[in-house]
């Protein structure tokens, strides 16, 4: 068999063997899908965010559908970097593909503390900056919708790292070109978009809301047409590497993101509906091209006809 | 475990919201276990988005999965009206199901309306072991003939709610009174319980009161039913002021009463 279609592309220096890679939270700490999917096939897994110490996360309920998608409020639960670095780590190390890390901090300091703790860890192709979490000394408020935090973040964690650092933006904001090229001039390599759209569901037999958060981040394929359009925002904004993520269901949804200028997706909720969807979706690309005659998968990338 | 585009053999209504839908899977079926569960995507296109856990009713002639449902919901809805020789993609075997009684024990089903479904399963399996199954409903027109349209044929003791059949009260008022009057001794039995949560607690309760183990089942809303996604957390027990989850769809959904934390529910 040829290797034609190339789907090989470059987040900066980041080599991926295809565009498609799991996003955080939705494909646990990189083994859960094994029945499913051979992490070695994919361009790269994203892993549940990690903080310092462990997190217990929210009450329940923490999950609801809605239309075209599903609200969350998992409270980013999860079992501290020590426990990452010790007992999964292992289990992902050797794997031929990239295992990025995805951390979040509940204040600027506790960014460089994870910038500093994988410094130098083996197996660890890149970093993920969740910014998209409230902020504790600053009165609950989202680090990431302030440009001059997530600058100091971006920069804390860039000057911290051996490893490329990939700032993943929230939409939740007025205009995410500002926060892009905040990141940007602070040296972050890549940016990943879009976190979550908060939102709210009311059970009206109760007159409650649906999540015991009350609010929670709605991801799927509802989210898709506003997703697309920060994407192509952003890419025509800065000059580093972007991921597109957000309601990516299938290898059309993917390529649109591509088109846009997308130089690879992640791919989220669709793990929960199709187990098998990372793949689908590498097998749909190479159709395309083999089907298009395009040899090289780059020669899609930022194709969008004006 | 696997995911299996799969046929439709039969989908019954067994009464008024009640359905019983088999699919083949000769694969599912010789993994599956008492109190494991599989998830069900309803359609291929993303209405509704997310599947549906269902509990594993029975498992036929090794090839054909049962399960038992009640339309509560979008979901269930357009599940009740898939016909025989439909396909539907299934995920199984998932979680963990109930551990067996040791020998000499007497295994005690305790069943809240349609979470009568995984103990069916599992009185199959113990079929031919001491045993005690009760099942409470809300009135006598709730009740789902378990015994005469399902193939279980060993008796089952029933409850309502309103007193209009069986035991009047609720099935915990029928455990009650069953442990209070039976001969063979504490030491000997095992409770299985599966309803909806504020029973569950209940039986709990009597379980840890007489010192019986007990395993409860649990329903949660869930997304990848992997462990992946965290969003089916129950609360656990912990020694300390920090809160504790584990997850229904990995961890669970079946766990010895005693470590749930029963005080929000």
């Amino acid at each position: 068999m040829s290797n034609k279609p190339d789907l090989r592309v470059k987040l900066g220096t980041l080599e991926l063997k295809n565009p498609v890679m799991t996003a955080s939270g939705t494909f646990g700490y990189g083994r859960e899908f094994e029945s499913f999917v051979d992490p070695e096939l994919l361009g790269g897994i994203v892993v549940k965010g990690l903080s310092l110490k462990p997190m217990a996360g929210n009450p329940a309920p923490r999950i609801v559908e809605t239309p075209g998608g599903m609200l969350n409020a998992i409270g980013l639960a999860n079992i501290g970097i020590d426990e990452f670095i010790e007992k999964r780590l292992p289990l992902l190390k050797g794997l031929n593909t990239n295992v990025i890390v995805n951390i979040y901090g509940h204040s600027i300091a506790e960014y460089e503390g994870l910038a500093k703790a994988f410094y130098g860890i083996e197996g660890v192709s890149a970093l993920e900056v969740n910014i998209s979490c409230p902020n504790v000394e600053m009165g609950g408020m989202i680090f990431g919708k302030d440009p001059a935090v997530s600058s100091k973040i971006t920069e804390k964690v860039v000057k911290n790292s051996d490893k490329p650092v990939i700032v993943k933006l929230t939409p939740n904001v007025t205009d995410i070109r500002v926060l892009a090229r905040a990141v940007e001039e602070s040296g972050a390599s890549v940016i990943s978009l879009i976190n979550t759209l908060t939102g709210m569901a009311i059970d009206i037999e109760r007159r409650r809301p649906k999540l015991a958060n009350l609010s929670g981040g709605l991801s799927g394929p509802a989210i898709k047409p506003v997703a697309l359009y920060h994407v192509w925002q952003v890419v025509n904004s800065v000059k580093i590497p972007v991921i597109g993520i957000g309601g990516i269901m299938d290898y059309r949804d993917a390529l649109e993101f591509l088109i846009a200028g997308a130089k690879a997706i992640q791919v989220g909720t669709a793990n929960f509906v199709n187990p098998r969807a990372t793949l689908d979706i590498i097998d749909g690309l190479k159709s395309y091209c083999l089907e298009k005659g395009i040899d090289d998968i780059n020669e899609i990338i930022g194709s969008l006809n004006g | 475990m696997i995911d299996q585009h799969t046929e439709i053999v039969f989908n019954r209504k067994i009464k008024s919201g009640i359905f019983l839908l088999g699919f083949r899977s000769p694969h599912i079926a010789s993994e599956s276990r008492p109190g494991q569960f599989v998830m069900v995507r309803i359609n291929d296109g993303i209405d509704p988005l997310l599947r549906r856990p269902f509990s594993i009713f029975d498992v036929r002639d090794k090839n054909t999965i049962c399960i038992l449902y009640k339309t509560v919901g979008h979901g269930t809805d357009i599940l009740s009206w898939k016909k025989a020789g439909e396909k539907i993609s299934v995920m199984g075997p998932l979680g963990r199901g109930f551990s067996m009684p040791d020998e000499n024990r007497k295994a005690i089903l305790v069943a809240g309306g349609i979470g009568a479904a995984p103990l069916h399963f599992l009185a199959g399996t113990l079929k031919f072991r001491p045993m005690e199954f009760m099942a409470g409903f809300g009135t006598s027109g709730d009740i789902i003939p378990l015994s005469q349209k399902t193939g279980y044929a060993a008796g089952i003791s029933i409850a309502t709610d309103d007193g209009s059949q069986g035991y009047p009260g609720m099935v915990t008022g029928l455990l009650d009174e069953y442990l209070s009057g039976d001969t063979h001794g504490k030491d000997l039995m095992s409770i299985y319980a599966c309803g909806p949560s504020a029973m569950l607690k209940k039986v709990s309760f009597i379980a840890s009161h007489r010192n019986i183990p007990c395993q409860v089942s649990l329903e949660a809303l869930m997304a990848c039913g992997l462990g992946a996604c965290q969003g089916c957390a129950v609360k656990i027990q912990s020694q300390d002021d920090q809160p504790f989850y584990r997850h229904v769809c990995k961890d669970g959904p079946v766990f010895p009463s005693h470590i749930i934390d029963w005080s929000n529910i």
